[in-house]
């Protein structure tokens, strides 16, 4: 029965997609819960963990090193970004914020071009993960393999930290209600201006993991960003847990869209996200609407 | 006072001297005109696929250049816009080359979507298009026009012959792939006619999105098909997902990649990386073609521009001012008898890096000298595709075109 492998290597398909997904979504859903911010700008810095990743790999020839290196600079720049002019329009309408950061979408985009050229280009993919392995008689690449498992950790790591810490007790306290966190004497900017940096951080390091897997070039920001919006509805804004659990489900919806409905595969993820919305408007793990 | 006299005097002196010597080739070129000619070219500058547009300009600008940008005694002016890859976009920009600019020749452009938008408009105003890529089957059939001719080639006319030599050549069972979109539909379609007529049995299709990053389900699904052989149609970012994915999932090892030239272009070598050797693909041209034009407009090529090497968009452009240029001279510059110079086009004939070039009277689109079948593998000049078979005199059927033979 050739039913089960089959099922089982897309089943695999879909949850690396998943797991990309996850980390991607993850940055803009905190940034949302504590900014209450809707970062359109989020897949810039996706592109630019790729870029990064790109130049660091083609000057060590390290992908490990890149892996590490390139998140940090993305973060320093979203800091820089949260800084510069995000800050100044937290009072002004959410209209204001959704116009800046669509804008700096095609800043960012003019920004690659200028220093990388519109070229399409692509991250190799590190040795030790080239070939592909037989796992219960479905074939996948072993780099996918690997993304699972990091994409899984990290999802792991993020809980810890979150649920665990005191900085992540102040994240949670900041994204349930940031001026009386302010009140009981955090520094509530600061947090802000981490919370943004990290997340941006996060869209990087999963620009340079999609790197092996997806070419780079200067759109791909625009185009990560619409699956990444509708894995936050689904999940529900602000929440890690939704976040985490709405990839899973949007990365199987939309890989089993294209096996059993080739020429509509676009319409499962949308069919999946309008249900959700039907019973629970608030996405699965949202606070319920005020 | 008298030092700018003797300046005055000397300048009137020598443009008198000047006018002298070049008096017979003035008046001459008077008696047409001695406006430019102006030549309008509508391609993506800007986008994944500005470096075809680059490539094409640049194909046409080494021809220009080896001209002194003059023929019959006109000079000639190019006129570029950037059309975006977006159809509103050339097609607005397409619009004001007619009708505010007057250009006397149309060329461009790379969208299939922009040249079927642009088709009635140059098509009513009776204004010269030279297609320089767009490879939309129904411009060489039942959309076809006396004012349109195509330098480049129809999107049929990669993917027929290779169905016939893939077929005969690899295996007679193959699982096929492309964008879902007429572009795709148009060279799969090509490529099945041929395969099933040789014998060949399709196992297994599919269409992914276009601009999709993610083949994981669909190789799934070719290695579970155990097809011994794949044939796509892929360009740009897509052709750089698909090949790397395909590599990654082992696919190499047990079934033959082939497909439509654009899979392995030099634009997307790069990018593709190993994952790209051994891939099999038809196209009409390759820069490792051994003929005596082809060495020439490499070596011109790449002396021109850095040292990057000619692809087959740059021999799009190439050919596209080689008809500009020819037919000019036959008609001796006189752009104002249309109907003239369009029969001195679709009389054009020269050596082109790719082999002989000529139109088929009938559709007015260009007849392949050869469909190579190439292979990428490292060469001197880089990873690049090398042929080592081909089909001769590839023509588009052109059915439902009804120009004049």
């Amino acid at each position: 029965m050739a039913f089960i492998p089959d099922f089982f290597g897309q089943a695999l398909n879909g949850l690396a997609y998943g797991v990309l997904l996850f980390l991607l979504s993850v940055g803009l859903t905190l940034i949302f819960g504590m900014l209450d911010i809707v970062n359109l700008a989020h897949g810039s810095y996706y592109m630019l963990g790729a870029y990064a990743g790109l130049t660091l790999i083609a000057v060590t020839g390290n992908f490990w090193l890149a892996l590490l290196v390139a998140p940090v600079a993305v973060a320093l720049v979203g800091a820089a970004v949260e800084r510069t002019c995000l800050r100044p329009l937290y009072r002004r309408g959410p209209l204001d914020q959704v116009l800046l950061t669509f804008g700096l979408i095609y800043v960012f985009e003019d920004l690659v071009k200028w220093i990388w050229s519109g070229r399409i280009r692509s991250i190799p993919t590190p040795a030790l993960f080239s070939s592909s392995v037989t796992v219960l008689g479905a074939t996948i690449p072993s780099y996918r393999l690997f993304v699972i498992v990091f994409g899984l950790a990290m999802a792991v790591a993020l809980w810890a930290l979150i649920e665990k810490t005191r900085l992540g007790a102040i994240i949670r306290a900041g994204v349930f209600d940031s001026e009386m966190t302010a009140g009981m004497g955090i520094n509530i900017d600061r947090v802000f201006t981490g919370v943004f940096a990290f997340g941006a951080g996060l869209a990087g390091l999963s620009g340079v993991i999609a790197g092996p897997i997806q070419s780079a070039s200067p759109p791909m920001g625009a185009s990560i960003l619409v699956p990444a919006l509708i894995v936050v509805v689904v999940g529900g804004l602000g929440s890690l847990k939704g976040s985490l659990v709405g990839s899973l489900i949007i990365g199987q919806a939309e890989t089993f869209g294209k096996v059993w409905l080739p020429g509509a595969s676009m319409l499962m993820i949308y069919v999946v996200m309008a249900l959700i919305l039907l019973f629970r408007p608030q996405g699965l793990f949202g606070r319920a609407l005020k | 006072m008298g030092e700018v006299t003797r300046r005055t005097f000397l300048a009137a002196a020598s443009a008198a001297a000047a006018g002298a010597a070049t008096g017979p080739w003035v008046l001459r070129a008077q008696a047409q005109s001695t406006e430019p000619i102006k030549v309008g070219v509508v391609l993506p500058y800007t986008g994944v696929y500005a470096e075809l547009g680059v490539s094409i300009t640049q194909g046409m600008k080494l021809v220009f250049a080896r001209e002194n940008d003059r023929v019959a005694g006109r000079k000639i002016l190019m006129i570029q816009e950037d059309d975006e890859m977006k159809p509103p976009v050339g097609i607005r920009k397409m619009e004001k080359l007619i009708d505010s600019d007057k250009v006397d020749i149309l060329t461009g452009p790379v969208h299939s979507g922009i040249l079927m938008g642009m088709r009635d408009k140059v098509h009513s105003s009776k204004t010269i298009l030279i297609v320089s890529n767009a490879g939309a089957d129904a411009i060489s059939r039942e959309r076809c026009s006396r004012w349109i001719f195509r330098a480049s080639f129809s999107n049929w006319q990669p993917n027929f012959p290779m169905g016939t030599w893939v077929a005969k050549n690899v295996s007679k069972e193959a699982y096929i792939a492309a964008p879902n979109y007429q572009a795709g539909k148009d060279q799969l379609g090509a490529f099945k006619e041929s395969f099933e007529a040789a014998g060949g049995k399709i196992i297994g299709e599919d269409y992914p999105k276009l601009g999709e990053t993610d083949y994981a389900p669909y190789l799934t699904k070719i290695k579970q098909s155990g097809a011994k052989l794949v044939y796509v149609f892929f360009s740009g970012t897509d052709a750089v997902n698909f090949v790397k994915q395909y590599d990654q999932f082992g696919l190499k090892k047990t079934t033959k990649l082939t497909g439509a030239g654009f899979l392995t272009e030099p634009d997307v070598l790069p990018a593709q990386g190993q994952s790209a050797l051994g891939i099999i693909t038809g196209h009409f041209y390759s820069p490792l073609l051994d003929n005596p034009t082809n060495k020439k407009f490499v070596k011109d090529f790449r002396a021109q521009y850095g040292g990057k090497v000619p692809d087959g968009f740059a021999c799009q452009g190439y050919d596209t001012a080689e008809v500009i240029i020819r037919s000019l001279r036959a008609v001796n510059g006189n752009t104002q008898d249309k109907d003239k110079w369009v029969d001195a086009i679709a009389k054009v004939e020269f050596d082109s890096p790719r082999g002989r070039f000529r139109f088929d009277p009938k559709t007015h689109n260009v007849i392949q000298p050869f469909i190579y079948i190439r292979k990428v593998e490292e060469t001197a000049l880089g990873l690049n595709n090398v042929p080592f078979d081909k089909v001769a005199n590839v023509t588009d059927p052109g059915t439902g075109c009804t120009l004049p033979a």
